[in-house]
C-alpha cells in the first residue's frame, strides 16, 4: 500500500514537473497518468508495485469529488441569474458529446472489423 | 444549554468530523444506490444533498469546509495518475483502435465546445460566462487553467465541470442504451470525453475496460480542448 502510494505520488510529481516545463497547459495529473502508463509499458516499473493501490483509488474516484461538488453552494446567486443558460447549454452539450463520441467510435470499429476479418 | 450548543458547533468544525461527514454521506449514498438501483441516486449527488444543507444549518462557510477537507481535493490528482495503471492493464483491448479513438474524441470535442457556446450565447450568457462554460467537459485542473487563460472565471469553470460531470454520469448510460451502443470501447470513451473523472467513475462501474478507456479519454479530451478553445473563440 505504502509502496504503491509512493510510486503514484512519484509519477504525480514527475507529471507536475513536465507540466511546468511545458508551460502548464496540460495538468500534472494527466501527464503523470501518461508517464505511469509508459513506465509500466516499457517495464521500467513492475506493475505489482502499484496494482493494489491503483485499483482501490480508481474504483472509488467519485468520493474525492465531494468537496468540489459542495462548492456549488458558493455560486447560488450567479446560478439563479443565468440558470436557464447554464443548465440548458451544459445539458444539451453533454448529451451531444456523449452521442457523438460513442457513435463515431462504434461506426469506425464496425467498419474496420468488416474490412479486416470476416469471421462472422 | 447555550454552552452545550456552542460545544457541539465547535465539534462540527473539527476536521475529523467533516471528513467523517463526507465518508458517511457518501457511504449512505452507495447504500441507497445499491438498494434502489435508481441511477439518479448517485452517491456523489446524495452526499452533496446531505452536506450542503448541513453546512447551511450549522453556519459553516464553504471556504472553511474546503480548507479542512483539502485532503480529498488533493486525492483527485493521484486518482487520475492511477488511471495510468488501469490503462496499462487494458492495453490489449485498445490496440488497433488508435485512429478511431482520436477521431471520435476530436468529433466530440468540437461538437461539445460549439454546442455549449451557441446555446448559452443564445440564452444571454456574457463573454466571461461563455469562457467559463467552454471547458466544461475536461477534468477540473485543466478547465481551471483554460478558463483563466481565455477570459473566464476559474472557480465558475470548476463548478461547471462538476455539473457536467454529475449530469453526464447520470444521463450517459441512458443515452448509450437509447443509441444501442454495444462497443465497450465506445461506451467508456464517450463517458470520459463528456464527463471527465466523474464519467470515468461511472464507467468503472460498467466494467474495467470502459473505465480504462474513459480514463484515457480524459487525457485526450483535455489536450484537444486546450488546443481548440482559442480557435473556437476566434470564430464566435
Amino acid at each position: 500500500m505504502i509502496k504503491g502510494l509512493f510510486y503514484i505520488l512519484l509519477f504525480y510529481f514527475l507529471g507536475e514537473l513536465v507540466s511546468k516545463l511545458m508551460g502548464g497547459f496540460i495538468p500534472g495529473s494527466v501527464l503523470g497518468m501518461i508517464l505511469l502508463f509508459l513506465a509500466l509499458q516499457f517495464k521500467v516499473l513492475n506493475p505489482e508495485n502499484v496494482k493494489a493501490t491503483a485499483t482501490i483509488i480508481t474504483k472509488n474516484m467519485a468520493v474525492f469529488f465531494v468537496p468540489v461538488a459542495v462548492g456549488l453552494m458558493a455560486y447560488a446567486e450567479l446560478f439563479s441569474k443565468y440558470l436557464l443558460a447554464i443548465v440548458l447549454s451544459i445539458g444539451f452539450s453533454t448529451v451531444l458529446t456523449i452521442a457523438t463520441v460513442a457513435l463515431v467510435q462504434e461506426k469506425m470499429e464496425k467498419t474496420k472489423k468488416k474490412g479486416t476479418y470476416d469471421h462472422d | 444549554m447555550i454552552n452545550l450548543f456552542d460545544q457541539l458547533q465547535a465539534l462540527f468544525r473539527e476536521e475529523s468530523f467533516l471528513m467523517l461527514l463526507i465518508m458517511g454521506s457518501y457511504l449512505f449514498g452507495i447504500y441507497l444506490y445499491k438498494r434502489t438501483k435508481i441511477s439518479l441516486l448517485q452517491p456523489l449527488l446524495i452526499a452533496i444533498l446531505i452536506i450542503i444543507p448541513f453546512l447551511k444549518l450549522t453556519g459553516i462557510e464553504y471556504i472553511e469546509f474546503s480548507n479542512k477537507t483539502h485532503f480529498m481535493n488533493f486525492m483527485l490528482g493521484p486518482s487520475v495518475v492511477a488511471l495510468g495503471y488501469v490503462l496499462y492493464e487494458q492495453l490489449e483491448q485498445i490496440k488497433g483502435n488508435v485512429i478511431s479513438i482520436l477521431t471520435a474524441v476530436l468529433s466530440g470535442c468540437i461538437v461539445g465546445i460549439i454546442s455549449v457556446i451557441l446555446i448559452a450565447k443564445g440564452l444571454g450568457a456574457d463573454a466571461s460566462l461563455l469562457a467559463s462554460l467552454a471547458p466544461k467537459s475536461v477534468t477540473a485542473p485543466i478547465a481551471i487553467s483554460l478558463a483563466d487563460q481565455n477570459g473566464g472565471v476559474p472557480a465558475l469553470a470548476a463548478a461547471f465541470v462538476v455539473i457536467c460531470g454529475v449530469f453526464g454520469g447520470l444521463i450517459g448510460p441512458i443515452v448509450l442504451r437509447k443509441l444501442g451502443i454495444e462497443s465497450k470501447l465506445a461506451q467508456g470513451l464517450a463517458m470520459g470525453s463528456a464527463s471527465h473523472a466523474l464519467g470515468t467513475a461511472r464507467a468503472m462501474e460498467m466494467g474495467a475496460l470502459q473505465g480504462a478507456i474513459s480514463g484515457l479519454a480524459i487525457g485526450i479530451m483535455g489536450i484537444m480542448t486546450a488546443l481548440l478553445i482559442p480557435l473556437v473563440q476566434k470564430l464566435f
